[in-house]
């Protein structure tokens, strides 16, 4: 294992990066952390859709997080895949067809990590800002929001987490993230299959389990703050969030 | 781009191809979910055990597989794993079908890692005192969970589960890397043979979508008949 590592670390890091695009490690966490950055403003316009007054607002989108939510995220890529090219006239390489399945796939979540931590912060908080003279607009954007997405912060840890792992859906369309370049170095390696796929698991583990040790730490420190101050809720309402 | 025509899927031979794929689909997930579920329920057990080796075990199983992307699994346990068998082990393997074998244990394992944390939860939301209750009475740790904590668990386990069985639904999509003839690998296979992206792709999506909504349903059927009691 030792001599793969000495080998083709760098190889496994950043693909033929110098010499060619980027590749590897580098590249799966470049595309998670592009995806997340660029969906989030789409999860909260969304998220605010779906808690939208206005039915004709709020059934459409909730029709459109029903459909993504129902299908693989594999099926999205390959709509991308075979679409975008059809629509735009341009053929798009892999890195913008992952990055723009994922932005939509991501937008989706997203918007129902908002939803919760929008329904999260409660109701007497909303009220007291409209009583207060706050449009919907500005109770949304000066009460509502700063509270929810401080409690969202966990949520958008692991969020990304998954979403490093879902980048390795790249691998079926030919990008050559980390789990291409693996299976690449499988082939030239050829007689040690289980390490180099070990090897991989590894890498994925210690980046995702930091991740939920951070997303974990955040959430214990936010809840001794918010448990201080006693949190009355005004209006009785199950808070059950169902298929969270 | 040529006119959308639904016929094509609809009827004949590449509609039998993608009956066939959703067919195999629907049969890896009814298998892995067959297999996960009393996997996670003993991993669970495990990460509540008195015993830290135990607990410490379980915990291990939970964070080493979820942490790690299905793909990954998939490609240890098809490309790498049976390199470890002994040969005539590896020759009946082969002989039959390895790839829907090997794909069955990767999210089996997969899906229990998920399943167990649902279940975990659902435990942990039962009262001590209820434990304690029938530990007091004289019951042993696993009497106590079979007769007083799971059968009150259960309601609130159950749509957990549910939207983890629709994650694995999808993720059957995934076994396509290993080149399972799941509904993924058909629609790419009517794709190749027609150059027709987009009837096959929506007829693929319409399934996916079909077989979802109907767990979905199943999970807000559950949620209405069966809330959840607080004490």
């Amino acid at each position: 294992m030792i001599d793969i590592i000495q080998t083709y670390w760098l190889y496994f890091l950043v693909g033929q990066f110098p010499n060619g695009p980027l590749g590897g490690l580098a590249l799966t966490v470049l595309l998670a952390a592009l995806s997340l950055t660029l969906a989030l403003p789409a999860g909260i316009a969304l998220g605010l859709a779906r808690v939208s007054p206005f039915r004709a607002i709020r059934w459409p989108i909730t029709g459109l997080v029903y459909l993504v939510r129902g299908v693989p995220l594999l099926m999205v890529i390959f709509w991308a895949y075979f679409f975008l090219p059809t629509i735009t006239g341009v053929k798009t390489e892999q890195f913008s067809t992952m990055l723009m399945a994922l932005v939509a796939f991501n937008a989706v979540y997203l918007a129902e990590i908002v939803r919760a931590g929008i329904v999260g912060v409660a109701r007497g908080q909303f009220e007291s800002a409209r009583a207060l003279g706050l449009g919907w607009w500005r109770a949304m954007r000066w009460v509502v929001l700063p509270q929810a997405l401080r409690s969202m912060l966990p949520s958008l840890v692991n969020q990304f987490a998954s979403t490093i792992k879902d980048t390795s859906l790249g691998y079926i369309i030919g990008l050559t993230e980390v789990s291409f370049i693996a299976a690449q170095i499988n082939t030239q390696v050829f007689t040690h299959a289980t390490q180099v796929y070990l090897l991989l698991a590894l890498t994925y583990f210690t980046l995702c389990y930091s991740l939920s040790r951070v997303a974990y730490v955040l959430e214990k420190r936010l809840n001794r703050r918010t448990a201080a101050p006693a949190r009355v809720p005004l209006s009785i309402e199950p808070t059950t969030n169902p298929a969270a | 781009m040529p006119h959308f025509d639904l016929s094509l899927v609809l009827h004949g031979q590449y509609n039998d191809w993608l009956l066939t794929g959703l067919r195999l689909s629907l049969e890896l997930a009814g298998t892995t979910f067959a297999l996960a579920l009393p996997l996670a329920l003993v991993v669970a057990l495990l990460r509540l055990s008195p015993n830290l080796a135990l607990r410490t075990l379980g915990a291990a199983y939970v964070e080493g597989i979820r942490n790690v992307p299905l793909i990954a699994h998939l490609l240890f346990w098809y490309f790498g794993a049976p390199e470890l068998l002994p040969d005539d082990l590896k020759q009946r393997l082969y002989a039959r079908n390895a790839e829907f074998i090997c794909a069955t244990i990767a999210l089996t394992l997969y899906t229990a890692s998920f399943m167990a944390e649902d279940i975990r939860s659902g435990i942990r939301a039962i009262p001590v005192v209820q434990i304690e209750a029938g530990r007091a009475l004289g019951f042993g740790f696993l009497q106590t969970m079979r007769r007083v904590v799971l059968p009150q668990a259960l309601r609130v386990t159950v749509p957990p589960l549910i939207s983890q069985t629709l994650n694995l639904w999808k993720n059957t999509s995934i076994a396509t890397v290993i080149g399972v003839a799941e509904m993924m690998y058909e629609a790419a296979r009517v794709e190749t043979a027609t150059f027709r992206s987009a009837e096959s792709f929506a007829f693929v999506t319409a399934a996916y979508l079909g077989v979802s909504l109907v767990i979905t349903g199943l999970g807000v059927w559950y949620h209405r008949r069966y809330p959840v009691r607080t004490a």
